[in-house]
């Protein structure tokens, strides 16, 4: 059963991840964006563990409500409604338990995505942060470790696809050709998910 | 890449510690980032509130003030405001009048002032919401997020801003945004790439020999590259771009707007051009502007933007106004 600890230590390592790649994400994004990714998503998570350090709550459904709450009044941009929705919902559909199952977990993480296709409008194939997540949450039915790949994969996908959505649709056909950085950072997201899982295993063992 | 700049961090405060020197008519919360009328709220007056990523001054802060807009909140460098700038940048300026939301086309400003709307509702504040987007250069929006919104928002601002001066009703000043918006168009075109401070270096290569067309106003790349061409050849190319979407058989407002390197000699020589294109097109001009409106950072550039008028739309628009980016009439 995962508790309210593993949800921050998930985010703790998210926040490092998007430390990490800040610049690779901004990198992504310049073709094809506007080149602040990176640095939107790193300030965004920055707040979320200082949020988190400061004001612990005690449920997993708090904690991904309340980091989520965070990265809506700090990232701006499409990325901070986007992922701030992923976080609050998938926090709202855990509801108030002390301890959720992984199962459970899958079930509200589909909730959050469902909840982010209907707020920004984008369907698999449009090339954005979906394309990442929607496979991702297929694939943790099986696991953890078959959900980051499925994720990476959705990342790598993007390459060929023309943008319909976002900034990058203004391009047309010339969006072809660049990997999406909104599908990167989520794929980021979920690996983040995966090494919290693997490394509370390792631990219990 | 040279800038004037302590670091990239702290440039829109930076900027707006600025503002607020420099115009003590506004109260500028540099914390919060919102920047209102001093005298707001205003009895019985409609709120109007807009915002959208810095880099694009004097777009918005520059267009508060007595005639225009009572609020705006910059976000960060391109990037949209977060609902919590735009909440109490509604809160500051709602009378019990109503406030309305003021949104260019992007999905970051589109999602995030919806956010803000539902969460002023539930502090009573009565929100209505009009977006911008004039710009011809994107085309089938079943493959995009939709026009973008660009020269477009400087009218809805102004003539919106005039209704709402006068005690307009908040159904009124938005249906007079919302036409503003539906007889604008616009189209630009980028010398160069701009340099965001926060990258340090230019957003798209673009060689020297070549210039984009149809850009945004975000340091995107545009639809097509060519080959350099004469002020001339791109009046031709840009108003005739914006007359294959609009067909004004009245006089029409002309903004030929600065993207923020280009020079007002050139910004003058190019609109004498497109002055040339229009009447060769049997379109009449009522009002021109010309200088830098809504920029791009450093972008080399610029776009044009025609307003179809009738007389109650250039009467708002000749209202007086009195900001520190536009002001007549006071």
């Amino acid at each position: 059963m995962l508790h309210a600890d593993f949800f921050r230590r998930w985010m703790t390592a998210a926040a490092a991840s998007v430390e990490r790649e800040a610049e690779r994400l901004t990198a992504l994004d310049s073709p094809i964006g506007d080149a602040d990714h990176g640095s939107n998503l790193h300030r965004g998570f920055a707040a979320v563990v200082a949020v988190l350090e400061k004001d612990a709550p005690d449920t997993p459904g708090a904690v991904l409500v309340l980091a989520g709450r965070q990265l809506i009044s700090t990232v701006g941009g499409a990325s901070g409604p986007l992922y701030g929705t992923l976080l609050r919902r998938t926090g709202k559909a855990l509801g108030d338990a002390v301890e959720v199952s992984e199962g459970q977990l899958a079930d509200a993480l589909r909730a959050g995505v469902d909840a982010v296709m209907t707020l920004g409008g984008a369907a698999p194939g449009d090339k954005t942060m979906i394309d990442a997540l929607v496979p991702a949450v297929a694939a943790l039915d099986e696991s953890f470790t078959a959900a980051r790949s499925a994720a990476e994969e959705g990342a790598l996908a993007t390459t060929p696809l023309q943008a319909r959505k976002g900034r990058a649709s203004y391009l047309g056909e010339r969006s072809i050709g660049h990997q999406d950085p909104g599908a990167t950072s989520a794929a980021l997201l979920i690996a983040a998910l995966a090494d919290t899982a693997e490394h509370r295993e390792a631990t219990d063992a | 890449m040279k800038m004037l700049i302590n670091v990239a961090e702290t440039v829109v405060a930076d900027a707006l510690r600025g503002m607020a020197a420099a115009h003590p008519e506004l109260t500028v919360d540099v914390e919060n980032r919102v920047i209102v009328r001093r005298d707001a709220p205003v009895a019985g007056k409609v709120g109007l509130v807009s915002g959208g990523g810095s880099g694009h001054e004097p777009l918005h802060g520059g267009f508060v003030g007595p005639g225009m807009l009572s609020a705006a909140c910059p976000g960060e460098v391109f990037t949209s405001p977060v609902p919590d700038q735009m909440l109490r940048a509604a809160a500051a300026v709602d009378s019990g009048a109503g406030v309305l939301f003021i949104v260019k086309n992007y999905t970051g400003d589109v999602l995030n002032f919806d956010m803000a709307a539902e969460l002023a509702e539930d502090e009573g504040i009565q929100i209505a919401k009009v977006l911008v987007n004039d710009d011809v250069a994107v085309t089938d929006s079943l493959y995009t997020a939709g026009r973008r919104g660009t020269g477009a928002t400087l009218y809805v601002e102004k003539i919106a801003g005039a209704a709402a001066e006068e005690g307009q009703p908040l159904e009124r000043v938005e249906a007079l945004a919302r036409q503003v918006n539906e007889n604008s168009r616009s189209f630009g075109v980028a010398l160069t790439a701009c340099t965001t401070p926060a990258k340090g270096s230019p957003t798209f290569d673009l060689p020297a020999g070549e210039l984009e067309l149809g850009v945004g106003i975000h340091g995107e790349p545009g639809r097509e590259r060519r080959a350099m061409m004469t002020s001339g050849e791109i009046a031709d190319f840009a108003v005739n771009a914006v007359l294959e979407d609009l067909n004004p058989r009245n006089p029409v407002l002309l903004l030929v707007n600065g993207m923020g390197a280009t020079p007002l000699l050139e910004l003058y020589g190019f609109s004498a051009e497109v002055q040339r294109v229009l009447t060769e097109r049997g379109v009449a001009v009522a009002r021109t502007l010309v200088g830098n409106y809504v920029t791009s950072l450093d972008m080399a550039g610029a776009s044009v933007t025609l307003c179809e008028i009738d007389e109650e739309l250039l009467r708002l628009y000749d209202a007086p106004v009195r900001t520190p980016g536009l002001r007549w009439g006071v």
